[in-house]
């Protein structure tokens, strides 16, 4: 039981800490590095295009992969369970 | 704007709400229904719902206008608001189904054992509620006053007495309807205008003028063109409040337990993930084109760019129809948010304040159903008179204080309550109480009137930067110091928030 808690807590570490170092080091790029927020891609200025568009696919896909791998811990846990 | 056009497909909106309101009184008829659609609801529906009831007035409206008028910096409401759902994910969805409660006073009385604990949690749910039903009136009279020229306390009404009949009729079962069809309703209305208008633009180029050139500082971020002060430090405050109060608004919790099982729970907030990804593409769009078409509301506010913009592009009947349509949106969003709410509220309320009073008056001589219904009056009364007595903040800084009100409560609450077993219940309260105090200190103080400018105006208007990481300091510390506190039942408590369904444990509760 302990070790499917820590194992599930682990997996929500590593989400969050992804999304913190992601996210978090945009303003910070746009702070240290001002060129960044007026550099323009695809006729349209980076931030907008990084805050208006990006992040919600990248979002999705961070869902996606954290519910695979959450179910496949707790199916683990079923079967060593169900074997005992 | 054709006033008429656009009081027809509002009224459309109303209509179609309570419509699919009654039908769903026909098929709720016990209590259990009435708070959670008898958990069965499948993760498609549920998703929509969840979104419908979600995207609010301050979504809807609130976005575009800050982005219109303070520039890039807002974009991070949008980002915080889906990003919120991710925390929720990760965080507590799957373990806050399995833990088998109604509600969030529920959640923490079974956790600590103790109903002190329970007491705070409801009025904070009422307060946190309060908070945010506030700017759904205030968009609703804004609304009302853009179309007809009436004054804003009629929209308020209307949104009042609509969302207490519907809430009150078919509670939880036929919101969830409602809601599903109140997101796609929604996207629908923002999306039309903005296609209809890249459509109309042969060359799309002209559009974009207002993100470049000498007169685009407001399309850069951290430039202070909003005349705020520490923009950074306002972004990272900003971010960190919506990311993490999502997972403590009382509307959007009660309507994870209608979720079959904890699995469903996550596979649902997956989805609930890309309808808002998809529904916060468009917002921004109508700030840059707002820019271009509607450069004095820039001063007015921005609130209404959504609402006038449509007219703007195209005088005449192309725009008065589709001034319609965003106006039948907008109202869409201030019933669905709203409703969600008064549900959340009125369950505290009732379960909390109401039920054992009313059962001691009436001798027992009273229908549980009928409590609900009293107390979704109740709910829907208080944040209606605090309307008719407080200024108008702007739509998406109020709704920003109650998420960040939520994210130094029930954040710190549920997170460690689920995650980390020597929590005693002296800390959960403590941790409550000072999260509680600290962020609705910064939130009075912002009505009230903030202070003028530097880091004092920096730090309460964007308060979660301290009063979340105080919360959460305040609960682990108490809690260390009261080892002896800690509930009996933790470990039976752990076991039932993290043992898959498939496993059959003693979870310590009856299977409902």
């Amino acid at each position: 039981m302990q070790s499917l808690i820590q194992s599930q807590l682990r997996l929500t570490l590593v989400v969050i800490g992804s999304v913190v170092l992601v996210l978090g080091s945009i303003p910070l790029l746009f702070w240290l590095v001002p060129p960044t927020r007026t550099l323009s891609v695809l006729g349209l200025p980076l931030p907008w295009v990084v805050l208006g568009i990006l992040v919600y696919p990248v979002m999705y896909v961070a869902a996606r992969i954290y519910v695979r791998n959450a179910e496949r811990i707790e199916a683990e846990f079923t079967e060593f369970v169900g074997r005992q | 704007m054709s006033p008429a056009i656009s009081l027809t497909a509002i009224g459309l909106v109303v209509v179609a709400t309570i419509g699919i309101g009654l039908f769903g009184l026909r098929i709720s008829r016990t209590t259990s229904d009435f708070y959670v659609a008898s958990r069965a609801v499948s993760p498609r529906w549920n998703a929509s719902a969840i979104s419908g009831e979600y995207l609010s007035a301050a979504s809807f409206l609130g976005v575009a206008g800050l982005v219109l008028v303070n520039g890039a910096d807002m974009l991070w409401f949008s980002v915080g608001y889906t990003v919120g759902y991710l925390m929720l994910l990760v965080l507590v969805a799957a373990p806050l189904r399995r833990s088998g409660a109604y509600t969030l006073p529920d959640f923490a009385e079974t956790r600590f054992e103790s109903p002190v604990v329970r007491r705070i949690c409801a009025g904070l749910v009422v307060g946190i509620g309060t908070l945010y039903l506030l700017p759904q009136l205030h968009g609703a009279g804004l609304a009302v006053q853009t179309v007809t020229g009436a004054p804003p306390q009629v929209g308020a009404m209307i949104v009042a007495v609509i969302v207490v009949i519907n809430v009150a009729a078919g509670g939880m079962r036929s919101i969830t309807f409602v809601q599903a069809f109140q997101y796609w309703l929604k996207l629908t209305a923002l999306a039309t205008p903005i296609f209809v208008i890249l459509l109309a633009w042969h060359q799309p180029v002209g559009v974009l003028d207002s993100l470049h050139g000498a007169a685009a500082e407001w399309a850069e971020p951290l430039s202070r063109a909003g005349g705020r002060d520490h923009p950074l430090y306002a972004t990272y405050s900003l971010l960190l409040a919506l990311c993490f109060g999502t997972m403590g608004l009382p509307h959007v919790l009660v309507r994870f337990y209608t979720n079959p099982d904890g699995r469903a729970a996550r596979r649902t907030t997956v989805v609930v993930l890309a309808l808002l990804g998809l529904f916060y593409l468009f917002p921004p769009m109508y700030a840059v084109l707002g820019r271009t078409f509607a450069p004095d509301l820039v001063g007015a506010g921005g609130d209404t760019v959504v609402l006038e913009l449509p007219g703007r592009v195209f005088p005449g009947t192309t725009g008065d129809l589709l001034g319609a349509l965003v106006a039948a949106g907008a109202f869409a969003a201030f019933l669905s948010t709203s409703s969600g709410l008064t549900v959340a509220i009125a369950g505290v309320i009732d379960q909390d304040l109401l039920r054992s009073r009313l059962h001691r008056w009436t001798g027992g001589d009273y229908v549980a159903v009928n409590s609900f219904r009293i107390a979704a009056l109740i709910a829907m009364i208080v944040p209606y008179l605090a309307f008719t007595v407080t200024g108008a903040l702007s739509l998406a800084d109020t709704v920003g204080l109650a998420f960040a009100l939520a994210a130094s409560t029930f954040c710190p609450l549920l997170v460690l309550g689920i995650w980390w077993r020597r929590m005693s219940t002296t800390g959960a309260a403590a941790g409550l109480v000072v999260g509680g105090i600290a962020a609705s200190a910064a939130a009075l103080v912002n009505v009230a009137g903030a202070p003028e400018g530097g880091w004092p105006r920096a730090l309460v208007g964007q308060p979660a930067a301290w009063t979340m990481p105080l919360a959460f300091l305040t609960v682990i510390v108490v809690s260390k110091l009261t080892p002896h506190r800690i509930p009996a039942g933790t470990a039976r408590s752990m076991v039932r928030l993290h043992t898959p369904e498939a496993v059959d444990v003693d979870r310590g509760l009856p299977s409902r």
